[in-house]
């Protein structure tokens, strides 16, 4: 068969097709999204983005009971948003294989927490596989759709940003000829979990795990490899990889299903050797399960909980001398991520500092309001939190500082679960003001569409959303639109909200400038004039990467400089501009 | 290079300077020319304009993506300041080919910070072979300002096994139609440059 170089989520996506998979659903989130976009490739698989990782389950649990199999893809902390249907799913089984895809994110890379996804999978009681690189994913991925149908159950497997976003070579498998027959077949006492049919549901779920937790330990995915020492070693996932690369002499029973364990298997491996290692990123979670079998094993004790693992960081932990490492003198100046030259958020933060407002902020680009100079964001805890969190304040504070409270949150994050906090703040008669940065696409996890940016996963125009007319059918009396290229504006209407003693929305709308579709019309580079310009530095304010200042020579007054390869006119540093210095440049 | 063991390639530069393009191509020409090879690299928030690394590793077999400390053959930067930084992954034995370039970081940008003066100076010091290549020169030369990552992979090559040919494939393969000529151009630019 072909060999070729994929990334792991090029692998999953892969492995969708040649399982015959019909529906593939997902929200993007860093490190999950490129498999949704790689799916689209494949013409017989129905691949759409949700407006949130419940929905996406729901979606594909419904393409299962339709007689389909169903791909679902996810972030760590989109289980979270997913959980509702996933601990249900677990008891109703499915019907067409439907496979669960979750990319942990250790060292949060892109991410508010590291929370460790297997837990979900003890949790929900539903079996999770974790491959080790690019061709496992593919081979895993394509076998979890297998054992769904095989054990009438819902299966996870577990990525991480090391697995999803690092290439390795593949040899890829011959796909499905046919695809599994769909249509309606019923079978309401399974799939309709009242009471009375859960408990016939949940006692057929624990015998599902203890029947897996035995066939698991003849499967070639959980693998012994001898070594010549005294020391054996647990693993699973890239954490193998990195434990081969630091003890190559070692015995390995290297896991490919981390839930539920091959107890058997662990046995039989640990009686072997002297000295049993768990090597796992983040949770002691095989580790703690090893030990209540009673078998004494070191894990956490020498490996570190938090962050990702790394052969370096193994060396440490394990006492083993690295090698002589050149070292850096002098402290060096961080390179943080910043927001794009001609963002349309900057003007908008820029003014929310100046009008010195307590932001409660919500995820996408614009948590980089956060950095300075810009500086203002004081919150940010989940997706969709900004509204209710605003609200949550606003109950405590008095009317002057009431009036500082302005929730920030993305178009397509409003959509994803800011509607019900808005639902709430109205409803529950709060004061506080919302933003919402309308830039017409799902930004940072690399520009995905939504239900407001009118076109589909697959490029097809769609019907878009109409933002105003569901603040206003929520109750919202103040929408207001602006432009937040236009910064007087901005700023007064912003003042104005937070002063008014009811709830306003303000759509600031404006599409990125890296948008795929309907490509934003960029204006030539603008140039400072030296003459004019009077050092103030009024213009660094707004922390463009395409501004930078130069010290003058000898005690000459210094002056700002526009990169002209990364400005692209978008003219918010000439409105800050109190001496004209700012203009277009001359040829 | 050596055919029994792993040769690690650190890349590092600014989000948005096209180190991503030049790993896929480099890793793509070291799996044509029969060797495993892996790759890592963050794609989400660090891409807007923050520092960005890729790691490649190729050899008969590769575990780790990741290259341990002290053992990168090749720091490939595309920015100064950024290859500095990786300074301590790189074997004292090993060589840098770096973009000569400086990209001002958010607090330099400030007037908060100094650039740090004289970095290929500095790493001459502790690495042996250092070689500064003119990639925006040449690129604009080719015809585009951004084939600056092309630049660069055409003078790390010339120090590497693949053929004139194969990584014209790989290129072939992996540049869309519209921008082939201009990159072609400048990898060969890059490539004559040393």
């Amino acid at each position: 068969m072909k060999k070729t170089i994929l990334s792991g989520n090029e692998a999953f996506a892969r492995a969708a097709f040649e399982a015959g998979v019909q529906v593939a659903s997902a929200y993007p989130g860093t490190p999950s999204t490129e498999i949704l976009e790689n799916i689209v490739q494949y013409e017989r698989i129905d691949a759409s983005w949700a407006p949130n990782e419940k929905v996406s389950l729901e979606v594909g649990i419904g393409a299962s009971i339709g007689g389909a199999r169903a791909l679902v893809t996810m972030k760590h902390v989109g289980v979270n948003v997913a959980a509702d249907p996933l601990f249900t799913l677990s008891y109703t089984g499915v019907r067409g294989g439907l496979v669960l895809i979750v990319a942990d994110d250790p060292e949060m890379h892109s991410s508010q927490d590291e929370q460790d996804s297997r837990h979900y999978a003890r949790f929900a009681k539903v079996p999770m596989f974790e491959p080790a690189d690019s061709q496992e994913a593919l081979e895993f991925t394509r076998l979890a759709f297998e054992v769904s149908e095989q054990f009438d159950t819902p299966v996870m497997v577990r990525s991480t940003t090391r697995i999803s976003h690092s290439k390795s070579v593949v040899t890829l498998g011959e796909p499905l000829a046919e695809l599994p027959a769909t249509g309606l077949v019923r079978n309401p006492s399974k799939f309709v979990m009242l009471p009375g049919n859960a408990r016939v549901r949940h006692p057929l779920v624990e015998k599902r795990i203890t029947e897996m937790a035995d066939w698991s330990c003849g499967q070639t995915f959980n693998r012994i490899e001898d070594g010549a020492g005294e020391v054996g070693i647990i693993t699973s996932g890239v954490a193998y990889q990195y434990a081969k690369e630091v003890f190559p002499d070692a015995g390995f029973l290297k896991l490919g299903l981390v839930h539920p364990l091959p107890t058997q298997l662990i046995r039989d491996f640990a009686a072997r050797y002297k000295t049993i290692y768990v090597i796992e990123e983040l949770d002691p979670f095989i580790e703690d399960q090893v030990k209540a079998m009673g078998i004494p094993v070191i894990g956490k004790a020498k490996v570190p909980i938090c962050g990702e693992l790394s052969p370096g960081r193994l060396r440490q932990a394990f006492d083993i001398d690295p090698p002589q490492l050149i070292a850096v003198a002098e402290p060096l100046p961080p390179r943080p991520p910043n927001m794009c030259p001609g963002c349309p958020h900057r003007g908008v933060f820029h003014a929310l500092n100046r009008l010195k407002a307590y932001v409660t902020g919500d995820i996408g680009c614009y948590t980089l309001g956060y950095m300075p100079p810009l500086s203002a964001m004081d919150t940010c805890i989940c997706m969709g939190a900004s509204i209710g969190n605003a609200t949550g304040l606003s109950k405590v504070l008095d009317a002057e500082e009431r009036k500082k409270v302005v929730a920030v949150i993305g178009d397509s994050t409003f959509l994803h679960t800011g509607i019900n906090g808005l639902m709430d703040m109205v409803w529950n008669k709060s004061t506080a003001t919302v933003l919402i940065l309308d830039n017409s696409t799902t930004g940072m996890t690399g520009r995905q569409d939504n239900p407001s940016t009118g076109y589909t996963l697959n490029g097809e125009p769609a019907y878009l959303v109409d933002l105003e007319a569901i603040c206003r059918a929520l109750g919202v009396k103040h929408v207001v639109t602006i432009d937040p290229f236009q910064m007087d504006n901005t700023r007064a209407v912003i003042k104005e909200a937070m002063e008014r003693p009811e709830v306003s929305v303000i759509i600031t709308r404006r599409p990125c400038v890296l948008i795929k579709h309907d490509v934003v019309k960029t204006h030539p580079p603008l140039c400072v004039d030296v003459e004019k310009c009077v050092a103030c530095k009024a213009c660094l304010t707004i922390g463009c990467p395409a501004i930078e200042w130069t010290t003058g020579e000898d005690g000459a007054k210094g002056t700002c400089k526009i990169d002209r390869l990364l400005c692209n006119g978008c003219r918010v540093c000439m409105q800050l501009c109190k001496f004209d210095a700012i203009g277009a440049c001359d040829e | 290079m050596n055919d029994n063991k792993v040769t690690n390639i650190l890349m590092a530069g600014v989000g948005g300077q096209g180190t991503l393009l030049a790993s896929e191509i480099l890793s793509e020409v070291l799996m044509k020319t029969g060797h495993d090879v892996k790759k890592a690299e963050v794609h989400g928030m660090a891409q807007r304009g923050g520092s960005v690394v890729s790691h490649v590793r190729f050899g008969p077999k590769v575990f780790s993506a990741l290259i341990p400390e002290g053992e990168a053959d090749v720091l490939f930067g595309f920015e100064l300041l950024e290859t500095y930084r990786y300074l301590p992954l790189v074997k004292a034995t090993g060589t840098i080919v770096v973009n000569n370039l400086q990209i001002a970081p958010p607090s330099v940008a400030l007037g908060k910070a100094e650039y740090p003066a004289d970095i290929a100076a500095k790493m001459r010091c502790h690495v042996k072979s250092v070689r500064l290549v003119e990639g925006l020169k040449m690129a604009e030369q080719a015809g585009n300002a951004r084939t600056v990552n092309t630049v660069l992979l055409g003078a790390l090559s010339n120090a590497m096994e693949p053929s004139y040919e194969q990584w014209i494939s790989a290129i072939k393969h992996l540049v869309p139609e519209k921008f082939l000529s201009v990159n072609l151009k400048a990898f060969d630019l890059g490539r004559q440059s040393c």
